[in-house]
């Protein structure tokens, strides 16, 4: 790979907690990544559309108000929709197991939870991203 | 037996003790607690300072370290007051009604995202997250049926609402005049706390100046009109939950206060007049008699700040009263049982620091909001440590520990260093608006992650003592036809409304907020006509504008 893997950190919804976006982005850039932070509440609509102006490889999306149901497949929806697919979603917050299925189903690969290390989601991001650039 | 052979024991003590490393030695050179102040291996009266018993004074006198009244919990427990809100009005109204059952002693009320940053439900904004967090309230029929069957006279109610906090407590007083209590014998709390917003919570609206003005005038509104309300809670606890230290807790939120206070005396308050009704709210966390001496130092601290800096004269003025909640960040999503045990701890250092409120978090928190039996534990643990544990029988019972004593000093040295720092930056407004409380949060929240992941921070069942296989337990879910009934509601209140009296309301709302007339009545006109939330926060918008973070 010739160029870093470049992230966005993104907080869809109204919810305010940033402590973990804020820590999961400076250690993606310990690993050696390119990330870019959104702010607070950004609509799926504006996720996306920096995610494809930035010409990201990973949306990492940060929920913990309850709304991932409704959030994080409109991100993947909209990623379809605009012929984007190819770009990397995986989610964390506070998600019960129940949902998990449902938000994989919709095109999340990964739903990070509480007590994840930051280890574990830079090694799941390295190894997903090398696995869709090795498809023909 | 005379102080001076006490020390030559200690020394000798100390010695020996040396020499016995080798046989036994410590398991860490260095221990510490959360704030990284350094944890001696005992503490004894050579190691304390002398003037102890006059820096700590009495319960009930200045400056306030044993607790803010003299009987403390002998002659009153202290209000047990859990968090609760989600989905509809009605929902919530039910939940309310089950906690006042179990012997809960006043409400607590949690607001969806889109009230709490002033959006309809029918907002695009609100999309997904109407009922998640809190209830829905979009208009004053919502709060109706939220406070049905509650005497609010008899029941005092916090809300955790902040940018829009003065038209959730407008809507709270027209209650009060329907159900015929006079806005005078209203008891209860706004957070109405901008500052940690924009530091840590995330639920701003308006840039601070104008934010800072909807505060003042709440201040003066309710000095004359209700004067038994709290009209601020200043929270540390969101910043302690976005990562900050107990030390970093009290400076900020303390110094959060100090900007109040200047705000209210340049809007041209007399101290004593608005500084008795200005309340705390602290989070307990896992050091324990870290945060047992956080609690007695913040006391004393402010004590000194309004008497000293501020010259007020009221000892009520100097009084931090405050309420506690348990640290939500602290709960593990793994083996969940396990946090009634962290919740207990945690509890027990916030009744033992002198709180007068409290909030014990449910045990399956870090997975969901909590089903209603979570919260009756939760309730319940609250109820073993007023009535069982005897905790309550002496008050402070902590106070002249070498230890804490020891703690509280330094944390109050410390969170004094930091104030003075901001200070100089200008006061906390200028601070928030540097980003200089957020960074250094932001800081200590990443060095906790790197101790936590490197096991130096032990997490017990995250990181040590693991289950191969965890265990889901039931949890609540939100009903998911709750924003279609919602969406329901709001349509029909629009057109049963006079529509008229709404745009008067909100036109001459709109002109108040261009001069400087007080909001406070303008905002209880408006709540009467039915004007909602995101439709008085839209005008205000439109005079104000939004703050942009940095």
């Amino acid at each position: 790979m010739n160029r870093p893997i470049r992230v966005l950190v993104a907080k869809p919804g109204l919810d305010g907690h940033d402590r973990g976006a804020l820590i999961i982005a400076q250690a993606l850039r310990d690993e050696g990544m390119e990330v870019i932070y959104t702010g607070l509440r950004q609509s799926p609509p504006q996720i996306v559309a920096t995610a494809i102006q930035e010409d990201v490889d990973v949306i990492g999306l940060s929920c913990l108000s309850g709304a991932h149901n409704d959030l994080f497949p409109e991100v993947t929806r909209l990623l379809k929709e605009q012929g984007a697919e190819d770009i990397l979603v995986v989610g964390g917050g506070v998600i019960p197991q129940s949902d998990i299925p449902f938000l994989e189903k919709n095109g999340v690969a990964r739903i990070f939870t509480s007590g994840t290390t930051t280890k574990e989601t830079a090694d799941f991001i390295r190894s997903a991203v090398k696995e869709r650039e090795g498809r023909p | 037996m005379t102080a001076k052979s006490f020390e030559e024991l200690y020394r000798e003590w100390e010695e020996k003790t040396r020499q016995l490393l080798d046989q036994y030695p410590e398991e860490k050179d260095r221990f510490e607690t959360l704030s990284g102040i350094e944890v001696e291996r005992l503490y004894t009266p050579v190691t304390g300072s002398d003037d102890t018993a006059e820096k700590i004074g009495l319960p009930g006198e200045f400056p306030y370290t044993r607790g803010i009244r003299p009987t403390m919990y002998r002659s009153r427990h202290w209000t047990m007051r859990q968090y609760a809100g989600f989905g509809s009005a009605a929902e919530t109204n039910k939940r309310f009604r089950y906690l006042l059952d179990q012997g809960q002693t006043g409400l607590s009320v949690a607001f969806d995202l889109p009230t709490q940053i002033g959006y309809d439900s029918d907002d695009s904004m609100a999309s997904g997250e109407v009922g998640k967090v809190g209830v829905a309230i979009d208009s004053l029929e919502d709060m109706e049926i939220l406070l049905q069957g509650i005497p609010l006279d008899r029941v005092s109610t916090s809300m955790t609402i902040n940018a829009p906090a003065s038209i959730l407590l407008a809507m709270y007083i027209a209650v009060g005049e329907k159900q015929g209590v006079p806005a005078d014998r209203l008891t209860g709390t706004i957070q109405n706390d901008i500052l940690k917003e924009y530091i840590a919570r995330g639920t701003y609206i308006f840039p601070p100046k104008p934010s800072m003005r909807l505060i003042t005038d709440i201040f003066a509104y309710c000095a004359e009109k209700v004067p038994k309300w709290n009209t601020i809670s200043i929270s540390g606890y969101h910043i302690r939950e976005a990562g900050s230290t107990a030390v970093q807790e009290v400076a900020f939120t303390l110094a959060d206060g100090i900007a109040y206070v200047n705000a209210a005396l340049e809007a041209g308050l007399e101290v004593d007049r608005f500084a008795p009704r200005l309340s705390f709210f602290f989070n307990a966390h896992n050091h324990f008699f870290e945060e047992v001496a956080k609690f007695r130092a913040a006391r004393r601290l402010w004590a000194h700040l309004m008497k000293e800096r501020f010259g007020a004269k009221s000892p009520r003025s100097m009084k931090l009263r405050f309420h506690t909640q348990t640290g939500g960040s602290t709960l593990t999503a793994q083996q969940p049982d396990n946090n009634v045990v962290r919740v207990t701890l945690q509890a027990l250092s916030a009744v033992l620091g002198g709180t007068q409120s409290l909030h014990t978090n449910a045990r399956d928190e870090a997975l969901a909001l909590p089903t209603e039996d979570s919260a009756r534990v939760a309730l319940r643990t609250q109820q073993i440590l007023a009535y069982e544990s005897g905790v309550t029988h002496t008050v402070d019972p902590l106070g002249g520990s070498y230890f804490v004593e020891r703690l509280t000093d330094e944390i109050e040295k410390r969170a004094r260093e930091y104030i003075e720092r901001i200070d100089e930056m200008g006061g906390a407004v200028a601070a928030v608006e540097e980003g200089y409380m957020q960074r250094e949060i932001h800081q200590t929240a990443l060095e906790t992650q790197k101790k936590i992941e490197s096991g130096e921070e032990v997490v017990v069942g995250v990181n040590r003592f693991r289950l191969e296989k965890e265990q889901q337990p039931q949890l609540y879910q939100v009903d998911p036809t709750l924003t279609r009934r919602q969406l329901e509601r709001l349509k029909a209140l629009r057109q049963r409304r006079n529509g008229e009296r709404v745009e008067q309301a909100l036109a001459s709302l709109k002109r108040g907020a261009e001069g400087d007339a007080n909001l406070m009545p303008l905002i209880l006109e408006a709540v009467r006509s039915y004007a909602t939330v995101g439709e008085i926060c839209h005008s205000l918008r439109d005079v104000f504008g939004e703050y942009q973070p940095i």
